[in-house]
This record gives structure tokens, sequence and C-alpha cells, in this order.
């Protein structure tokens, strides 16, 4: 299968002059492709038939999603771009917003007539770079006439969950941006109790170029299960880290020899993000990246985020680094999170520093079992995935930590550390 | 056509703060962690004398947290 890797010609990214040249005007943007065409009940069949499915982390089914929208909308519906991107390791709903915002404002506005809704909100982080771009690109379409419902724009703190869908409704519906309990679908009571389609960017990108080129022009890239492009964050121990395009499907292996390879030969790899999965060296040359193999292998293609760990990396410690982030960024309204993140993250570090008491290991394991699925929101489930994720791909490792052997991988460079965490939740 | 009836617990636990009277008082759904925190059994209510101890268990939450969802279903 073909890797396309940008600049090569691509579906989102390909076309585009090399970096730091700005955005897609709307001119340019009507000149390559055409005008947006006008989004109709109908077009529901022709996304079921693409096979479109969500590319914010979860891959569900972008056609039973507005369905369910569909359904329970009543002309008073709301659609939510979320380009909120608060995965540390991700970048490519930013690079998309900066430079193809007219692509995602498309698939939004075709998204509003689709399914008969009065607003739509493209939800972004105040740390985005693309927020002036969001801003200049809303009014090039006034100037232009490009027929929208109103375009809102709602800006949150940067948090690791602030972009997690009852969070989004949260703070699009004046709230903070951290995750509420609920007993309804989004799509049923959302935004202001109203139905609502949640929704990320790169998404919106896809649906703008299936209404455009329909169906089956959108399947001749990708697997059966999972077709199109999708856009992908290499970080860590590569030469050229970026956001790439690549097709579904397409091996690890080739899309890291096409855009210049690692630096050291890796250690494993962290796919998904920081709600991800860890997997081994021995793993590498056999990953496909597309969600129904990776989840063969027990991992997640998540956010796309493909972090590769260096030869003297160790991914006990990484993950460690990871899980205290994470715990530091939970919103402290669930006992089972604050409880369990913290109280896994201190026998964690001790492990990390190869200095764990008697009993951490054992502790470790019971509670990575013990905060599952008690959250309102899945942070605690995406936290301990990670982490048992690490303990099971890396039980060398593991093994040599608990034997209180200290670890060269505590000073290795090459894998991103976590970004200090947030302090604000507006 | 026979009537069915969903009836289990669930818990909204960013109301929740672990007073852990709920587990006293129906041992059989709710557990506690290791922080006093319930966990809270999903599983269908079929016991009659459960279905009360987990009725009076929401009316005595210090923070209503305990929900208890009965959804009347009929299968054809």
């Amino acid at each position: 299968m073909a890797v396309v890797a940008s600049p090569v010609g691509t579906r989102l990214l390909g076309g585009l002059p090399t970096s730091g040249c700005g955005h897609e005007s709307i001119e340019d943007h009507e000149h390559r492709i055409g005008a947006r065409p006008t989004g109709t009940e109908q077009l529901i069949e022709v996304l079921e038939q693409s096979g479109l499915r969500g590319r914010g982390g979860a891959w569900f089914s972008t056609a039973r999603k507005w369905s369910a929208v569909a359904r329970s909308a009543q002309g008073n519906a709301v659609i939510v771009v979320n380009a909120s991107e608060g995965e540390p390791l991700s970048a490519k709903d930013q690079e998309l917003m900066s430079r193809r915002p007219h692509l995602v404002l498309d698939g939004a506005a075709i998204a509003a007539e689709a399914l008969g809704a009065t607003d739509v909100v493209v939800y972004t982080s105040r740390r985005n770079a693309a927020q002036r771009v969001l801003d200049r690109a809303l009014k090039e379409r006034g100037r232009a006439r490009v027929p929208d419902p109103p375009i809102g724009v709602v800006r949150t703190a940067h948090r690791y969950i602030a972009g997690e869908s009852s969070a989004v409704i949260n703070r699009v519906s004046g709230g903070q941006s951290k995750p509420k309990f609920s007993l309804y679908r989004a799509a049923d009571r959302g935004v202001d109790d109203r139905p609502t389609l949640v929704q990320n960017a790169e998404t919106f990108a896809h649906v703008a170029m299936i209404a455009r080129y329909g169906s089956e022009w959108f399947r001749k890239l990708g697997t059966r299960e999972s077709p199109g492009t999708a856009l992908i964050t290499l970080c860590g121990n590569v030469r050229n880290p970026g956001v790439y395009e690549i097709e579904i499907g397409a091996p690890l292996t080739a899309v890291l020899d096409a855009v210049g390879g690692v630096v050291t030969p890796a250690a494993g790899v962290l796919i998904g993000g920081y709600f991800g999965t860890w997997l081994p060296a021995s793993e590498l040359a056999n990953i496909r990246l597309d969600p129904d193999s990776l989840r063969k292998r027990g991992a997640a293609f998540g956010c796309g985020v493909i972090a590769m760990l260096p030869r003297d990396g160790c991914a006990i410690v990484e993950a460690t680094r990871v899980l205290s982030y994470l715990a530091a960024e939970s919103a402290g309204q669930c006992g089972p999170c604050v409880n369990g993140l913290n109280a896994l993250a201190d026998a964690m570090e001790r492990i990390a520093m190869s200095t764990a008491e008697r009993d951490d290991i054992d502790h470790v394991r019971r509670w990575i079992d013990m905060v599952r699925d008690r959250g309102a929101c899945h942070h605690p489930d995406g936290a301990v995935g990670m982490l048992a994720s690490a303990l099971k791909g890396f039980d060398e490792h593991l093994t040599s930590h608990l034997a209180g052997r200290r670890c060269s991988g505590l000073e290795a460079n090459g894998f991103p550390p976590p970004p200090a965490p947030g302090d604000r939740w507006r | 056509m026979n009537g069915s009836a969903t009836r289990r617990l669930r818990i909204n636990p960013t109301l929740c703060e672990g007073y852990g009277y709920c587990a006293e008082l129906v041992p059989e759904l709710i557990t506690l962690d290791d922080w006093g925190f319930p966990i809270v059994s999903s599983r269908q209510i079929e016991d009659e004398n459960v279905l009360n101890l987990a009725r009076r268990a929401v009316a005595t939450c210090p923070r209503l947290a305990l929900i208890l969802e009965e959804t009347a279903t009929t299968e054809t």
C-alpha cells in the first residue's frame, strides 16, 4: 500500500506550499475544488456508503453519529467543530485549521444544512495557533458571501480533557471545560439541551471532500472498514517530526521510511497519544496504521499520534511521566480518577526511579482494574490503558526497575516530555 | 408480548464524595474501592429485596449521587 506523505499530492494537505505560508484563502480554496455544495439529508446516505469514521480518536461511524442527531433534531440542532486538540503530542487539527480552514468550515456548514442545525460553533483552544487564521477565514467567507449558517467561535483553556465531548458541551453551553455526567447522549441533549453533533475538525474536512467527490472516490484509498486518508502527528525519535497525511492501512515502517526515518533504532512506539498504547520494538515491523488492525494488537489509532521511543528510551519511565501529567490533568470531579490516578502515579514514580516498595507493582495492577469505567468521562480509562500497555509490552524493563537497577532511560533524550499541566478551566 | 423492565443502579461520580452508606445498604451491588468510593454494579436487578435496598440507598445518599434507572421496555 502506498504511503502518501505531505507535501506529495494528498486530499487534505496536498498541494499546499511548504510550511510558513499561511492558510489557503477562500478564493484559492474554491478555485481548487469548487464552491461548497449544499448539505442535504441524502448526504447521510452518502456518508454511510463512504464508510467515513470520526478522526477524533474513537473512529465511530460518522453516518451513524449524524443519523442520531437527525432523529432528535427539529431544526434546533447545534454543530460543534472540535478543534481543541488537548492532546499534547497531536498537532494535526492545528495544522489543518492553520492551512486549510475552509475545508473544515465547509464541512461544518454542510453538516448544519444536512441536519437542519441553526448554529455552528468552532471550539478551539486559546493556545491554538490557528485561532487568528480562523478569524480571518470567517471574515473571508463573509466577504465572499459563502451562504453559511451563523458560525461562532468558542475558546477554551488548553486542558487535556477540554476536548472530551461532554466537556465541549459544558463549555459551549457557557460552563467550564470539564466533563459532565449525563444520562443522555449529545445527539439528544447537548449544548443547551439541544441535539448536538460534536465532531473532530479533521472529520469535517473529509465530509467537505466527500460532499464534492462522492463515496466511491473516498473509498479509492484506505481499507474496506476504514476508507480514506488520515492525518497523523509523527514525533519523538524521528528525523522529521510533523503532521502527515497517510493512506489508512499503510505500514508504519513505510510511513517512517517515506518521511526520513528514525534517528536511532526505535525501542518502541506510543500510538494514539496519551490515551494510546505502547508497543515494543518487536512489533514495529508488523504495524499497519488502521484502527481495525491496531485493535487486533490491543492498540488503537486514536487521534493519530505516532510517538517513537529512542533506542535508549524506556517505556516504563515515559509512561510514568505521561501518567503523572494525566493525574494532574484530572478535572478533579470523580473520586476514582483523583484518588486512583494520583496513587498510581506515586507508585509508578517509585518504580520508574527503581526505588519501588514491595507492594507497589501489585497495587498498580490492582488499581488499574479498580478505576476503569468509573469516571464521568474516559480520562481514567485512557490513562490506565496507556499504563497497562507499557507494563505488558516492556516487562523486561519493568523487571529491571523492580529489581532496583537504575534505568538509563531516565536520562534518555528524544521522547517528548509532557507539558506543564494547565491552570484554568474556561 | 411480555413487558420487561430495565432496573439497574448508576452513579454520578461527579457528585459522589464517598460517604459509603450505599455500600452498607446494598453490598450485593455496591462495594468500596481502596479509597472508600463505591464501585457500583450495573447489572440488572432481579431480586425484589435487593431492589428495595437499592431504593433505600438512592434515598439515603447525602449527595443524591445514586440513580436507579428504571426503563419499562416492551418486547414482542
